[in-house]
């Protein structure tokens, strides 16, 4: 085995994903970034949810860290994300509604909102649990507010 | 022949008065009211916990403040689209000039100060179980909320729906006082049920309806089609939901699932009012939820 070959190899694993996502569908691609973008809030929510819900002790360091979490993930530009063609009515298991499209401004403001509400509760989580506990609730509302207005409710 | 050309005259006739005096709309006794006086602080939360407030305020009212009930909200139904009236306090276009007795007649019977029937899109059937205390502080706090001079919108709903005399035959076969769930209960479900079934009227989404429009009792909560447009309503006893209370309380206060999803579409509303309510309310519906009897 050279060298090259190796190398070779490594350069497949490197652009085989993107190759791979290239043969897919634009939209649906979108559509499936749009979900992993949802679970890492789900899952820096996990902890947050279980102080805001008594399940597990309130320590204000940890939630500090999930609150400034999501507060990054959402300052991320979303507007790749919404690519033509990925709403509900054009795209199986999407639930994004046509709406997003003739409202981006408003899209956009609603994931400020989020940002605002997460760097919130990332103050407050140092101010002990009853502060935590209310702005928990805004983010709960910020959240909410966008899916909304831009989510197709749940078929089940 | 004669005679029963007599006879069938006179049953029709003698139906029709069966129906006028069945159907005839029943307000409450200005008596009624007698001794009670409504507290504006108190009401503010029998307000949030009825969800006046997600009918009545435009779509695209400002969150912050007071609610303006201005009305104008259209909700599509089998029998035609509703269109919510104004109910501030504005004196002409608003029920700033309805008295206490003709507002509760309103809210409780669905009656109104014309004496004719409102249609149950208005959930007074389940508001007919509050306490009249409790409609009253109600009517005290609608009193102190900011004016709108936005008029009334027509209801769309065409014949015979829109016979309002009808309904009173509607309220006669399905408006029914006693609670859903009875047997033996705890005071805390006690209170969540009252909160569930008088005032927040959970049932009137989640449980589904027979041909005319009134409740199937025996599948309290199981689930029905949106009554609003697309979609469905999920299921809430425990035939299909096994969330904790702790999830249930969370869902109430926060929006969030226990997979930290949120809640959608009417829900979202919902959950903005109850989480305005005081802690052990929202933990008094949880339990009321929990006691549910399995239904599929
Ligand atoms: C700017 C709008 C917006 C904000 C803010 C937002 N979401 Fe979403 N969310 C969506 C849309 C749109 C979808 C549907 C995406 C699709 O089906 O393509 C979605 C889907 C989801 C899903 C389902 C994902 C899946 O795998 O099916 C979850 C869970 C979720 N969001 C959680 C959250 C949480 C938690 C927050 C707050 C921390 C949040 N979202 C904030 C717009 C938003
Ligand atoms: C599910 C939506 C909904 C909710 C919740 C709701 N209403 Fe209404 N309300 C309506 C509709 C629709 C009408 C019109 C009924 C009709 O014309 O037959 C109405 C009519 C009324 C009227 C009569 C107004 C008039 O001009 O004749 C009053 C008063 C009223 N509502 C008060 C309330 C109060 C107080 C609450 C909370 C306790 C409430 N409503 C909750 C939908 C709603
Ligand atoms: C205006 C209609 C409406 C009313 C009133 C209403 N709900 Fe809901 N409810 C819904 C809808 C629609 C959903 C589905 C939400 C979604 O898709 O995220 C839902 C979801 C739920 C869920 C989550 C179930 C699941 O499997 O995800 C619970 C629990 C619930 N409601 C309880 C209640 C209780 C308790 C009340 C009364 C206090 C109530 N609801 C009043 C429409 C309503």
């Amino acid at each position: 085995m050279t060298r090259a070959f190796y190398l070779f190899l490594a350069a497949a694993a490197l652009t085989g994903p993107a190759l791979a996502q290239d043969t897919e569908d634009p939209a649906t691609v979108a559509h499936e970034m749009r979900e992993r973008q949802m679970q890492l809030f789900a899952y820096n929510l996990g902890p947050l949810g279980g102080m805001a819900r008594g399940d597990i002790a309130f320590d204000g360091e940890t939630a500090a860290l999930h609150a400034g979490n999501i507060a990054s993930l959402a300052s991320v530009d979303f507007s790749p994300y919404w690519v033509e063609g990925s709403s509900n009515e054009e795209l199986e298991d999407s639930r994004a509604l046509p709406a997003i499209w003739e409202n981006l401004e408003d899209v956009e403001q609603k994931r400020l909102n989020l940002v605002e509400a997460a760097q919130a509760l990332e103050a407050a989580a140092g101010e002990g649990p009853e502060a935590f506990g209310a702005a928990f609730r805004n983010v709960g509302q910020a959240c909410g507010g966008c899916h909304e207005d831009y989510r197709e409710p749940d078929e089940d | 022949m004669r005679l029963l050309a007599v006879s069938t005259s006179a049953a029709v006739a003698a139906g029709v008065v069966l129906w006028w005096g069945l159907t005839r709309p029943a307000p409450l006794a200005a008596e009624a009211l007698a001794g009670l006086e409504g507290d504006p602080a108190r009401g503010e939360n029998v307000f949030n916990a009825a969800g006046c407030a997600s009918c009545h305020t435009a779509e695209d009212a400002e969150e912050d403040g007071p609610p303006v009930l201005a009305g104008g909200r259209r909700f599509p139904s089998p029998f035609g689209t509703f269109v919510a009236p104004n109910i501030s306090p504005h004196q002409v276009v608003g029920v700033g000039g309805w008295s206490d007795v003709e507002l509760v007649s309103a809210i409780m019977l669905g009656v109104s100060p014309e004496g004719s029937h409102y249609f149950p899109a208005f959930p007074y059937a389940s508001y007919g179980k509050a306490e009249m205390q409790d409609v009253v502080d109600l009517v005290s706090y609608l009193r102190t909320l900011p004016e709108s001079d936005r008029p009334s919108e027509a209801h769309e709903v065409g014949f015979p729906f829109n016979i309002r005399r009808n309904l009173g035959l509607w309220k006669i076969l399905f408006v029914q006082n006693d609670w859903v769930i009875g047997g033996e209960l705890s005071a805390e479900e006690e209170r969540g049920r009252y909160l569930a079934e008088a005032l927040a009227h959970c049932g009137e989404c989640h449980t589904p309806r027979n041909a005319l429009g009134g409740f199937e009792r025996d599948r309290w909560m199981a689930g029905a089609p949106f009554p609003a447009g697309d979609g469905r309503v999920p299921n809430i006893t425990p035939a299909e939901l096994s969330w904790s209370h702790g999830d249930l309380v969370e869902y109430f206060t926060s929006g969030f699932t226990p997979d930290f999803d949120t809640a959608g579409g009417a829900m979202a509303e919902v959950v903005r009012t109850l989480a305005k309510l005081p802690e052990a309310d929202r933990a008094a519906i949880a339990s009321y939820v929990k006691a549910l009897p399995p239904a599929e």
